[in-house]
């Protein structure tokens, strides 16, 4: 199979294919993060520009971080010290940096279509790292890597998703990339933060959570942006957590193997446990190590790397 | 630009010959000649025999002759943003779409809230199409005092808009609508709750849940519009709901009229040619307020038309520069152009699938909005002064933005085919071929 997707904007326009193949192309790059020496020359010469236009600890060091793994050179834009800050729109500051000749262009955008917007009118590659409630492709991506790495499969899992599925790019890639892949997926939380018509995404909403955790192979947690009560969405974080907390005592109701995921960053006691956060299912740090190869994958994939990776991963080691 | 133009002097003899004369308030529908002199209808009938060799004229078969037709709901920016379109521009966009007539909303900069801005409009008037402003309902269309809309109805202003926002407040609203008794003048409302809508971008629903962009919902539209039909039963003021776009708001109005309260109401042709999948792929061109609704809604809004609870459709004309429209979809500000495509975007969806008869698209485009405006016109009569519009329905043609006479380009129709398409109008004395306008 090769890869022809100019960009990587959201998982609900791949393919199942599409999606294992960034997922295989991600296990081979997955071994390198635990060489002494973590790196290959893969990208040596490609130039990534990584433009976050929205606060982001662990997506955009994970895309650096993965970029510098396969020796690419970046140049990191954010908003603050950027001719942005000077009333330069989005479509002049891709402009001017394609014009410096790059590869291409990871974007994290407030703007739902932000990264859609440059795709269609810029030659580099665009890979698409948070835009607005839509989409977290590698998120999903990375989710998916670390579900099938600790339960061997996707196919027929129990995956439920609590939480504020509304303003979740996170839960709406989740929900793309695991239908696709044949997982049952349930969303749950309170009906003021579930979006009208996500039953037609192919997924089961239910508001009682401990209903929705029975029999789950997979619950990822997602966070709960404080703001939410004062915009009159909840009552209180306290009712939040009495209905929607991801405790030990509900989790008792999961398959006894239960995987616990969270994207981060967390609110411990809110919407997940600190127990169970930090418990014997939690693969949440897991994620974030697993992020790096997947982002590895999709650089490398978008940079029209295909066919002999494997030999070129290898001869590296050697 | 007019000394390039041949136009015919106000005193010629105009012969229109054997077009299809379309003209609803006369229940005429049926090919004559009409003979126009000095500005005036001189003659309508079966055959009229060319009285000299110096007339004028017009072979009109297989063309429809309709009274000239008004677009009640337009937006020509000037004073303020000039660059985007002036009332000359906007003029020669409506003369270009067979529009003889408009009213343009007050939302300037600044706004249109006082009768030197109504005078200043009116005098940018040309000769080929009837600008007819709307005032704003409040000061600086701001929610808190009325503006001088007695002295502005007297200086030209034909009705009152805050259009692009609604008049949040009820007891704003209710004492507009009746203060204008006096002055037998419409508040035409933006039927919008702020707070529901809030920050929306698109139809709420499933497809706004997929694409992550924030909803905005009927109810946001229709319990506004609910509102505004109790004032005006509780005022006996006359109210004009703008830009209907759902299901919802068509039966509020449809309840309200079956109770006699004085409500009129428009649509305008992207709610009847496009549904909110025109946003899929976060085309900014349409993004527009009242958002692009499900084909439910549309087939609701056709029905409206059909059974009358809709009395006239208008663009809702709104230009904005490439440089501002073209951004992330969140940033790009809401409406399109509409002047030089309402015609074909009606008749290609309503009449050519015969959900409306050719008679009843050309009075929702022109006897209709004239009454409710009280602006005169919309019929065809012997003795009247000669403003009429002539169309070829069978043109087909294909939208070009780089072509339109407006000085923005801002659509979600580039590229499309539509049907009918306007050949001239005849304004003020005054033969203007659309042709011409190109």
């Amino acid at each position: 199979m090769k890869w022809n997707r100019k960009d990587l904007l959201d998982l609900e326009s791949l393919s199942a294919a599409e999606i294992g193949m960034l997922l295989d192309t991600a296990r081979s790059f997955r071994e390198i993060l635990d060489r002494p020496i973590k790196k290959v020359p893969i990208l040596r010469g490609k130039t990534i520009v990584n433009m976050f236009f929205e606060p982001s600890t662990r997506t955009s060091a994970s895309f650096d971080m993965a970029a510098k793994r396969l020796m690419a050179d970046t140049v990191n834009i954010s908003p603050k010290t950027s001719a942005v800050q000077k009333g330069e729109t989005l479509l002049d500051t891709a402009r001017n940096l394609e014009a410096m000749k790059i590869d291409l262009v990871v974007i994290r955008h407030s703007a739902s279509g932000a990264p859609h917007f440059l795709a269609s009118r810029i030659r580099a590659g665009v890979v698409n790292a948070g835009d607005g409630q839509h989409a977290h492709p590698t998120q999903g991506l990375l989710d998916m890597y670390t579900i099938r790495e600790k339960r061997g499969r996707l196919d027929g899992l129990n995956v439920l998703i609590v939480g504020d599925v509304t303003h979740s790019r996170v839960a709406r890639s989740n929900i793309h990339g695991l239908t696709k892949l044949g997982a049952r997926v349930t969303v749950c939380g309170p009906s003021t933060l579930i979006p009208p018509g996500i039953e037609q995404l192919g997924v089961k909403v239910s508001y009682d959570l401990d209903e929705a955790i029975r029999g789950a192979d997979v619950v990822n947690v997602l966070r709960l942006q404080l703001e939410r009560q004062k915009k009159g969405l909840l009552p209180s974080l306290r009712e939040y957590s009495l209905l929607f907390c991801v405790t030990e005592e509900r989790l008792k109701r999961a398959k006894p193997d239960v995987t616990i995921m969270h994207p981060g960053p967390m609110n411990r006691g809110v919407e997940i446990d600190p127990q169970v956060a930090d418990g014997a299912h939690s693969v949440i740090l897991d994620q974030v190590t697993n992020g790096v190869a997947v982002r590895m994958a999709v650089l490398y994939l978008l940079s029209g790397g295909e066919g002999q990776l494997a030999e070129a991963i290898k001869k590296e080691a050697n | 630009m007019t000394d390039k133009r041949q136009l015919p002097s106000a005193k010629g003899q105009l012969l229109l010959k054997g077009g299809r004369v379309i003209d609803p308030l006369n229940k005429r529908d049926g090919v004559f000649d009409i003979l126009i002199e000095d500005g005036m209808v001189k003659e309508v009938s079966g055959h009229i025999a060319s009285p000299h060799s110096g007339i004028e004229i017009i072979e009109a078969k297989g063309l429809i002759v309709a009274p000239g037709l008004c677009d009640m709901h337009v937006h020509l920016r000037e004073p303020g943003r000039e660059d985007e379109e002036t009332v000359e521009s906007g003029s020669q966009a409506a003369a270009a779409g067979g529009f003889t007539a408009v009213a343009c909303m007050p939302n300037t900069q600044p706004a249109c809230d006082n009768q030197g801005i109504v005078r200043l409009i009116k005098s940018r008037q040309t000769p080929w199409c009837a600008v007819h402003p709307v005032g704003a309902v409040t000061k600086n269309l701001a929610d808190e005092e009325l503006a001088e809309m007695g002295d502005m109805r007297l200086s030209g202003a034909v009705a009152f808009s805050n259009d692009g926002r609604p008049v949040a407040s009820a007891n704003l609203m209710r004492r507009a609508l009746d203060y204008l008794r006096m002055f037998d003048a419409p508040v035409i409302s933006h039927c919008e709750d702020l707070q529901l809508s809030a920050d929306g971008l698109m139809n709420e629903g499933p497809l706004a849940t997929r694409l992550g962009l924030r909803g905005i919902p009927n109810a946001a539209e229709a319990s506004m519009a609910y509102r505004d039909c109790q004032l005006a039963a509780l005022t006996g003021g006359r109210l004009h709901i703008a830009h209907v776009s759902c299901a919802e708001t068509v039966e509020v109005v449809r309840q309200a009229k079956r109770r006699g309260i004085r409500v009129t109401a428009e649509t305008c042709p992207h709610y009847l040619a496009l549904t909110e999948e025109a946003v899929i792929g976060y085309r900014e061109m349409a993004r527009v307020n009242p958002p692009l609704r499900t084909a439910a809604d549309r087939a609701a809004v056709i029905d409206g038309l059909r059974d009358g609870t809709i009395d006239a459709i208008a663009s809702d004309h709104a230009p904005h520069s490439a440089e501002e429209k073209e951004v992330e979809f969140d940033q790009a500000p809401c409406g399109m152009v509409g002047l030089e495509t309402a015609l074909g975007l009606c008749w290609t969806n309503l009449v050519v699938p015969g959900l409306l008869t050719p008679s009843q698209l050309v009075e929702k485009l022109s006897a209709s909005p004239r009454a409710i405006l009280g602006i005169g016109g919309g019929a065809i009569e012997t003795g009247r002064a000669a403003d009429l519009t002539v169309f070829d329905p069978e043109r087909r043609w294909t939208v070009e933005p780089a072509r339109f006479r407006s000085k923005s380009r801002n659509t979600p129709f580039a590229g499309m085919e539509l049907a009918g398409r306007a050949v001239l109008t005849v304004v003020n004395g005054l033969l203007v071929r659309a042709g011409d306008l190109d």
